[in-house]
Formats: C-alpha cells, sequence, structure tokens
C-alpha cells in the first residue's frame, strides 16, 4: 500500500508546453501510467515519448520504451477518452487555477499542482470550488506526489528513492530530496512522498496528508518538514498528537529575518505569527522527534521509530 | 509589493473611498506650494507633512540627522498666523525632512532616507479605528479586521486584548455581505451617519482588495471626524507579487529606491536574495534548502551573510549574479555552495561555479557540496578546474568545514 499514488494511477498532463513535455518524458521513463494530455494549441495532434527505461523506477520493464499520447482540447474530453484517474498541472500560473478547476469539474480524483507563481486570490477561488467535490488537490508549487517502483507524478529526480516504509511530507522540493535521500541512505525507504508545496493557499494540508498516513497499513513512521509561515505546522502538530505512528520533523527559517519573503510565497514571518521557534516548539512538545539540522532528517526519522 | 502612502490614498480615492485632500512633494518648494491650494479647499487652517517611507511607525520615529523632528508633523501655525505662516513652518520642516534619514521601529537602525513628501489637509478627528483586508491563511479566506482602538499597534492590541479585535471572513464568490459590513459597525459601536458612511467605506476596500490583488489593505487609522464622515487617515497597500502581471498601472507604481539594491539585481535575473547580517555566503537551490543552509550555519556557530536561492533551473549566468553579489557584500568571508540536483543537475552547477569564479575571481574560502544528479560529473569538473574549492560530504560537514576556514 502507499496514499494518493501507486501502479493503478492513470495521469493526464495538463499544459505540455516546454517543462510539461520534459517532465512527461522522466515521468514515463520511470514507469508512470501517463495516458493523455491536455494543451490549448496542440490538440489533435499525438505526442511521442521514447527512451531509456529509468530503472530506479517501476521494476520489471523493458530497457527502452516508446508512448504516444493524445493530445486533447478539454479535460472532458481527456477524461471520456482515458479513464484517467490524476492530473499533473504545468500550465503557466495565469492560467493554472483554472486548469485545476477543470481537472476538478471532471471528477479526477486526484490533482497535482507543480506550478508556481499562481495569485493567491486564484487559489483561494480554487479551494472554493473544491468544496464538496471528492478531488484532492496536492500544491501548487510543489515537486509532486511519487510512489517509488509505481508512479510518479512531478519534478523529483526518480532515483534518489527507494520503496520502504515512511511516509514524507514537505513544504519545500529541495528538502524533501535530503529527507528521501537519507531514508534511502538508512534503508528505511520511502512509502509515498508527498510535496505540498510553499505557497500560502495550497490544496493538501500537513494534516490531510499525515491522516492518509495514518490509515496506510505500509507506512510506519512520517517525516514531516515544515517552515516559517503561517501556523499548518501548529495545526500538524494538534493532530500529531492523536496519532499512532512515530513523526519525525524539520523547520527551515529559525535565522529568516522577519518580515521577508523566503523564496516561498508562503514563507514569511509577518506580525510575529509564523516563526520556526513557535513550530520547533509545538512539534516538539506533539512528541515529534525534531532534527537539529536538515542532514539529521533520517536520523530522527530512525530514532522516533525505535 | 509596497506602495508609498501617497499612492495607496490615490488608488482608493479613484475607487471612490473617502480619503483627505493631498498632495505630493518631492522639493521643499513644491511642499510650500501645496499648503495654500489645501487649506483653501479644505477650510482647514491646519495641515499635516507626512514623510513617505515604506515602513511603518513614521508618527513616532525621528532623523538621525535631526533628533527633534518626526516623520509626521501637524503644522498648526495657519491657525493664528495664517497659510503663510504654515508655508513657512512647512518649508523649514520640508528642508530637514526630505534627504534625511528617517528610523523608524520598523526600519531597523539604518533607517530609510525620505526623498517624497505628502502634504495633507488637517482633519477634525472624533474616532480613530482600525481596519483591514488580509489574508486569514488557516481558513484559504481573505478576511476583514477591524478595531474600536486605532492608531496604534494593532498586533499588541491583539495580545493583549483580543476581544476588542472583530473579524469577518469573506466568501470570495460573494464578497463582503451587506449584513458583515452591518456586524463590523455595530461591533465599533458606530450609529447614524457614521454607521452608514463605515458600512460603505468597508465594502468599499473589501471590493478594492479583491479587484486590486492586494496582499494587505490596511487602514490605520481611519476616523470618524466630529461631522460623522469616514476617513482614511493613514492607508497601507502591499500586493501579490504573482499577480502584478494583471495590473500594470500598479506594477508602475514600484520605487526601487525602497529596496535593497542587491536585492533588485539578484530579482532581475530572477534569484532570490536577501541579505542578512553574518559573513559565510551562501548558495543554494530550492527556497527550503537554502534557509535550511542559514540554519545550519548558524547551528555550528557561524552567522549566514545572506539567502540566496537560485532555483530549480539556474543557468551558468544566474550563478556567476549570485558569486557576484554575495561578494560584492564585504562582511562576507566565505562562501558555502550547497545543491541538491534533482532537475538541476551537479555538472551544470559545477560549470557554472567554475565560470564564475574565473570571471569574477574568488578572494574568500570556498566550500561546495553537490548531491543528486550527475553529481560525480560535477566533482570531477571543479576538482579538474584547478580551483581551490574543498568540498563537503552533507550540509552539515559544508557549514562545519566553511566556518573552519573562516574564523
Amino acid at each position: 500500500m502507499s496514499i494518493l499514488v501507486d501502479k493503478t494511477t492513470r495521469v493526464i498532463v495538463q499544459g505540455l508546453g516546454k517543462t510539461g513535455q520534459f517532465h512527461t518524458d522522466k515521468a514515463i521513463a520511470y514507469g508512470t501510467t501517463m495516458v493523455g494530455a491536455v494543451h490549448p494549441s496542440r490538440h489533435g495532434e499525438t505526442a511521442v515519448f521514447e527512451g531509456e527505461t529509468d530503472h530506479s523506477g517501476v521494476p520489471g520493464r523493458p530497457d527502452t520504451y516508446r508512448v504516444e499520447l493524445p493530445i486533447f482540447a478539454t479535460m472532458r474530453q481527456a477524461a471520456e477518452e482515458t479513464r484517467a484517474t490524476a492530473s499533473v498541472v504545468y500550465v503557466p500560473p495565469p492560467f493554472a487555477a483554472d486548469a485545476i478547476m477543470e481537472a476538478v469539474s471532471v471528477g479526477m480524483a486526484l490533482v497535482v499542482a507543480i506550478t508556481e507563481g499562481i495569485p493567491v486570490a486564484d487559489m483561494i477561488r480554487v479551494k472554493r470550488y473544491l468544496l464538496g467535490s471528492a478531488t484532492r488537490l496536492v500544491g501548487p508549487n510543489c515537486p509532486g506526489v511519487i510512489t517509488p517502483g509505481e508512479c510518479k507524478i512531478g519534478i523529483m529526480p526518480g532515483y534518489i528513492h527507494q520503496r520502504g516504509r515512511i511516509g514524507v511530507v514537505s513544504r519545500s522540493g529541495t528538502l524533501t530530496y535530503e529527507a528521501v535521500h537519507q531514508l534511502t541512505l538508512l534503508g528505511l525507504g520511502q512509502t509515498t512522498a508527498v510535496g505540498i508545496g510553499g505557497d500560502p493557499v495550497n490544496g493538501s494540508s500537513f494534516v490531510d496528508v499525515l491522516a492518509m498516513f495514518e490509515t496506510d497499513p505500509e507506512t510506519e513512521g512520517v517525516v514531516m518538514i515544515g517552515e516559517i509561515g503561517g501556523t499548518a505546522e501548529e495545526e500538524a502538530a494538534e493532530y500529531v498528537r492523536t496519532m499512532g505512528k512515530p513523526v519525525a520533523g524539520f523547520i527551515a527559517g529559525t535565522t529568516a529575518p522577519p518580515g521577508k519573503r523566503m523564496g516561498h510565497a508562503g514563507a514569511i514571518v509577518s506580525g510575529g505569527t509564523g516563526t520556526a521557534e513557535a513550530k520547533i516548539k509545538a512539534m516538539t512538545e506533539a512528541g515529534i522527534v525534531m532534527a537539529e539540522t536538515p542532514s539529521d532528517m533520517g536520523e530522527a526519522m530512525a530514532r522516533a521509530l525505535r | 509589493m509596497k506602495i508609498h502612502e501617497h499612492q495607496a490614498k490615490q488608488l482608493m480615492a479613484s475607487r471612490g473611498i473617502p480619503v483627505p485632500l493631498g498632495r505630493l512633494a518631492k522639493t521643499v518648494d513644491e511642499a510650500v506650494a501645496a499648503v495654500r491650494p489645501l487649506i483653501e479647499e479644505s477650510q482647514n487652517p491646519v495641515v499635516v507633512l507626512k514623510a513617505q517611507i515604506h515602513a511603518g511607525g513614521r508618527g513616532r520615529g525621528t532623523f538621525r540627522e535631526h533628533p527633534d523632528v518626526r516623520g509626521v508633523n501637524v503644522i498648526t501655525e495657519g491657525k493664528t498666523g495664517g497659510p503663510g505662516a504654515a508655508e513657512e513652518a512647512v518649508r523649514e520642516l520640508a528642508k530637514r525632512m526630505l534627504g534625511s534619514t528617517l528610523v523608524t521601529v520598523q526600519t531597523g537602525e539604518e533607517g530609510k532616507i525620505v526623498n517624497r513628501l505628502y502634504v495633507e489637509q488637517g482633519v477634525d478627528i472624533a474616532r480613530e479605528l482600525y481596519i483591514a483586508v488580509l489574508l486569514d491563511r488557516s481558513l484559504s479566506r481573505h478576511v476583514v479586521m477591524a478595531s474600536s482602538e486605532g492608531g496604534v499597534d494593532i498586533e499588541r492590541v491583539a495580545e493583549e486584548t483580543p476581544e476588542k479585535i472583530l473579524k469577518v471572513v469573506i466568501d470570495p464568490a460573494i464578497g463582503l455581505a451587506p449584513f458583515q459590513a452591518n456586524e463590523l459597525s455595530v461591533g465599533l459601536g458606530l450609529a447614524e451617519e457614521a454607521a452608514r458612511a463605515f458600512q460603505r467605506f468597508v465594502q468599499l476596500i473589501a471590493d478594492a482588495a479583491s479587484d486590486l490583488d492586494t496582499e494587505l489593505l490596511e487602514i490605520n487609522p481611519l476616523v470618524v471626524t466630529g461631522d460623522g464622515k469616514v476617513l482614511a487617515l493613514d492607508a497601507k497597500m502591499a500586493f501579490d507579487d504573482n499577480a502584478l502581471y494583471r495590473h500594470p498601472d500598479i506594477a508602475e507604481m514600484r520605487d526601487q529606491s525602497e529596496e535593497d539594491p542587491a536585492e533588485v539585481l539578484a530579482k532581475n535575473a530572477g534569484l532570490n536574495y536577501i541579505k542578512l547580517e553574518g559573513t559565510i555566503g551562501c548558495l543554494v537551490n530550492g527556497a527550503g534548502l537554502a534557509m535550511a543552509t542559514m540554519d545550519t550555519i548558524k547551528h555550528v556557530g557561524g552567522e549566514p551573510a545572506n539567502f540566496l536561492d537560485v532555483g530549480g533551473g539556474a543557468t551558468a549566468d544566474q550563478v556567476t549574479t549570485g558569486f557576484q553579489i554575495i561578494t560584492r557584500d564585504p562582511n562576507v568571508k566565505g562562501i558555502f555552495v550547497n545543491i541538491f540536483g534533482g532537475i538541476m543537475r551537479c555538472d551544470v552547477i559545477a560549470t557554472g561555479i567554475v565560470e564564475a569564479v574565473n570571471r569574477v575571481g574568488l578572494a574568500v574560502p570556498l566550500v561546495v557540496r553537490l548531491e543528486g544528479t550527475n553529481v560525480e560529473e560535477g566533482k570531477r569538473i571543479i576538482a579538474e578546474s584547478g580551483l581551490e574549492v574543498v568540498n563537503a560530504d552533507s550540509l552539515r560537514d559544508g557549514a562545519e568545514k566553511i566556518l573552519e576556514l573562516t574564523r
């Protein structure tokens, strides 16, 4: 088992521009079942992907691949023709919120939004549109979701992952890679790694993903990586008190000056809220084993499991 | 992106939101020339001279060069001496304010140079309130916050007397509903003409916040005048950078003189740079990892000189610009490059580092930690370059090594 994605996940890519094209190829090389694309100016075409299989990915496949993806004008057509269950959004920021809502409108079970730079007001509308729908949105401004050996949706490097027993949930892309890499080296591996994104308004929260890991039978512990800004980590800490599984954590931004936006749109301490100190305190008090530096995240998980 | 008070008031006035009459002045003569028309039009002999900087606390802030002058000055000379006396008072103050350094609780010790003044009519204040439209991240909604305690530090009000802060949540599909505006005005104890004026006001600023993609729209104080009018005495607006593409008129209001020149240079090169006070420069890919790198430097006993995120797809040119920006900071005694190559390949970064050092030169120790895609190739490029580079195996190892080298 795993969460969100597995080998049955059938994925449509929304936005087959340069970035979408590149990462669709990497996903296919990994072994993800990509079934179609939606692109406003390329519909009717067939996109061909071929190359050498990434043998760090889905096991038991031939050394090379050749996949032809039909390109549709709308998500409705794509969903009807392909029986897709998920979509990944690489659409540029001005149009990304609309693309997400289009995927929600046709009932995708999972939408993973990679796009960075979507206006906050657009995401507020997306969140309202999601009310009452069965769609789970992950992101935006995130690396995506991967279940090692089964399905990779997003921009993370596949080969650092190894199937194992730890769930990873993070607001930061490269810190997710750090954690994953350490878990792989320690032999703990990952069930699923989820980037929830660095924006102030996002689809899935820490609590949403922690709850999924809590009920996943294969996941034995969770690494949770937060950063300054907002109170999502404090809310997650409250939830962790109710969890049966051990959680290790790290918070980035102890040295960040207040009032400055640290790269991510959501990484800002404002009006005294969102400090690393408050988050580390709440998480420690909830029994989360905190890593002192990002180099110690895997080790912190190992300690939490003992 | 932040804008000045006078720009915020101009935007508000254009949307029918009541603000006092005022004129921008960039020279002493312009400030003086603003006085007489303001007095005539407002029928009030009092004028106010306000320094325009991107920071709050101006009313209590003072100038480094003139410790007896504050950032906001109420000029009452016109009451007894007529407009001529008001003009002379403005001239003397404007001379000392323009070009001088205003230090407030929000500017830090270095303060900010004042290049613009706003000359405003005097207002007959009966009550001072607080109102703001901002994002509630937990709710993923905008909220209107209001308080009967205007003109003071709202964060202190929130801490000491949270019951004095009212909040209503805006449904993005509906906007602020009339009943919500009414709830706020009742909560603030407003009645009759002032209540009606307040409700119109709050509706207009909620709409403005939505239409203009503000990150923060704050009026502190919002004043009720003796004759029941409601006016924005101050105005603070900041905009969602990601939405500026649909507001070109607002994007043009950017005042780069208010920003750190190195941060502007970085932004124009597509880099995220923030200057700090320490001695160890860092160049990192990814915002979270860049923050964590600073934290780790601090954890092992050093002080980071900057935050620098080169992003997920940096080019050799961007890495070079990053090096230039870091080495221009005279406090920097050493540089730590920390890359976890995912999409960004380590060999590309290594090539960028070698090119950057060859172009920019390197007078301080350099520690490089590479991990991820094509790491072996990246390490080979650096080893064969002949550069004096110390390799690190992990983030922590790198932080310890650069600290050792800069001691």
